[in-house]
């Protein structure tokens, strides 16, 4: 996966390597959510259809579906902060780095990568169940993650013009509770869907 | 009569909503003028779309709870004809807007947040129609339907009030709220919200009916067939 973000970035770099002078920090801003966001579909997809059958009926005699799902979430997040931590630092690296307020872009990073994995978990966990998983997962997820991605987005964009923090304590709170939101329904409705 | 005298009422509301809302005093707003009265039939079609998706996912818990096949039914049901209404809260959105903005879809974020919303749905009858198993497919979308409901509340009711949006009441526009819609509209505007619920309720109470009797005469079959093998 880290491989996929790196060559992603790569080829985002490349394809606007004739006109770094016109990229703007908005687009900069954007491009580099967007690769996040399928990095994250592709990362988490995995997380529930890799596994053996043998394995989940292990995992299922083993524990509660409360500690899968709650594990699940924290593995997950851990990899997309390692994910997007270093997605960002190669980015930065490769894209020039117009980012004003690296501190509140960096907790930008952390909620997102925390509610990015909690609803794609969920969902990998549905569409798992499915039999085409892989665009099933597409089709699922984009509606659902879109509200945190402009969040973010808009979060992001706040950082990148070193704007007050004061400004963007609306949208750290929205992010917030969506992030709780979706961690809360995904504790109380996985053991429903684990039962199958 | 003791059945189906809210289908009276329903019919009477929506002649008295359409008579009264064609032909009855307006306040006289900047920008909005006679248009306003397109509140009758877009905000309440959009209300009434909200509640049908409401009771919507609150038939999953349901189902979540009891495992009956009815309350799947009526959840998928209610989120079609939920689905339904906001396509007709969409065009006559995109109707008003083309004369009062100039443009039938406007880089608007609540119409962009309603646009999204509608994708959730759609994906949830992709969803339904992925599987084969009846009860492991209601068990699944049921999930998926509580799921999606938590994230459509914020991202119409809540996002875009954090923007300007160029609807009434928004970003400085002549609003709806309770000085500028008067006790004339109210007369109007509540009853089109109950009017236009309880048409979609007929609406969706009849394909529930349809789809009970489908179910039934595919046991029929099944239960007859190998009698005749047997025979």
């Amino acid at each position: 996966m880290l491989l996929y973000v790196v060559s992603t970035v790569f080829v985002c770099y490349l394809s606007f390597n004739l006109r770094r002078g016109q990229l703007t920090p908005i687009v900069w801003n954007t491009i580099f959510w967007i690769i996040i966001l399928f990095t994250a579909v592709n990362a988490i997809a995995k997380s529930f259809s890799q596994e053996r059958y043998g394995r989940l009926i292990y995992y299922y005699n083993l524990c509660s579906p409360q500690a899968i799902i709650v594990s699940k979430i924290i593995y997950n997040s851990l990899i997309m902060l390692l994910l997007s931590g270093i997605g960002f630092g190669f980015y930065a690296f490769v894209m020039g780095n117009p980012v004003q307020d690296v501190g509140l872009y960096l907790i930008c990073i952390l909620l997102a990568a925390i509610g990015f994995a909690s609803v794609l978990t969920l969902v990998a966990g549905i569409a798992s169940k499915a039999e085409n998983n892989a665009t099933l997962m597409a089709v699922l997820s984009f509606p659902i993650i879109l509200p945190m991605l402009l969040m973010t987005i808009r979060l992001a964009k706040n950082a990148m013009d070193g704007l007050d923090w004061s400004v963007s304590v609306d949208e750290i709170t929205t992010l917030l509770s969506i992030d709780l939101i979706v961690i809360t329904l995904s504790y109380l409705l996985f053991p429903f869907l684990w039962r199958s | 009569m003791k059945k189906y005298w809210w289908k009276i009422l329903c019919i009477l509301i929506l002649f008295y909503v359409i008579i009264v809302g064609f032909m009855g005093p307006v306040p006289h707003q900047p920008i909005l003028n006679e248009s306003i009265r397109n509140t009758y039939f877009h905000v309440a079609l959009w209300m009434s779309m909200t509640i049908m998706l409401f009771t919507s996912m609150v038939f999953s818990f349901k189902y979540l709870r009891s495992g009956s096949l009815d309350h799947d039914d009526k959840a998928s049901e209610f989120a079609k004809g939920g689905l339904f209404f906001g396509i007709l809260g969409c065009l006559t959105g995109s109707v008003w807007a083309n004369y009062t903005w100039g443009d039938p879809w406007p880089n608007d974020p609540k119409l962009n947040g309603a646009a999204v919303g509608m994708l959730m749905y759609l994906a949830y009858m992709l969803l339904r129609s992925s599987f084969e198993d009846e009860q492991r497919k209601a068990r699944i979308s049921s999930v998926y339907n509580i799921l999606a409901f938590a994230v459509f509340i914020p991202l119409i009711y809540i996002l875009p009030r954090l923007t300007d949006s160029l609807h009434p009441g928004n970003g400085g526009n002549p609003a709806f709220s309770s000085y500028d819609m008067n006790n004339e509209m109210r007369k109007v505007f509540y009853p089109a919200i109950i009017g236009w619920t309880l048409l979609g309720v007929w609406l969706i109470e009849l394909r529930v009916r349809v789809k009970k009797i489908n179910r039934f005469l595919r046991e029929e079959v099944a239960n007859t067939n190998p009698a005749k093998v047997h025979q």
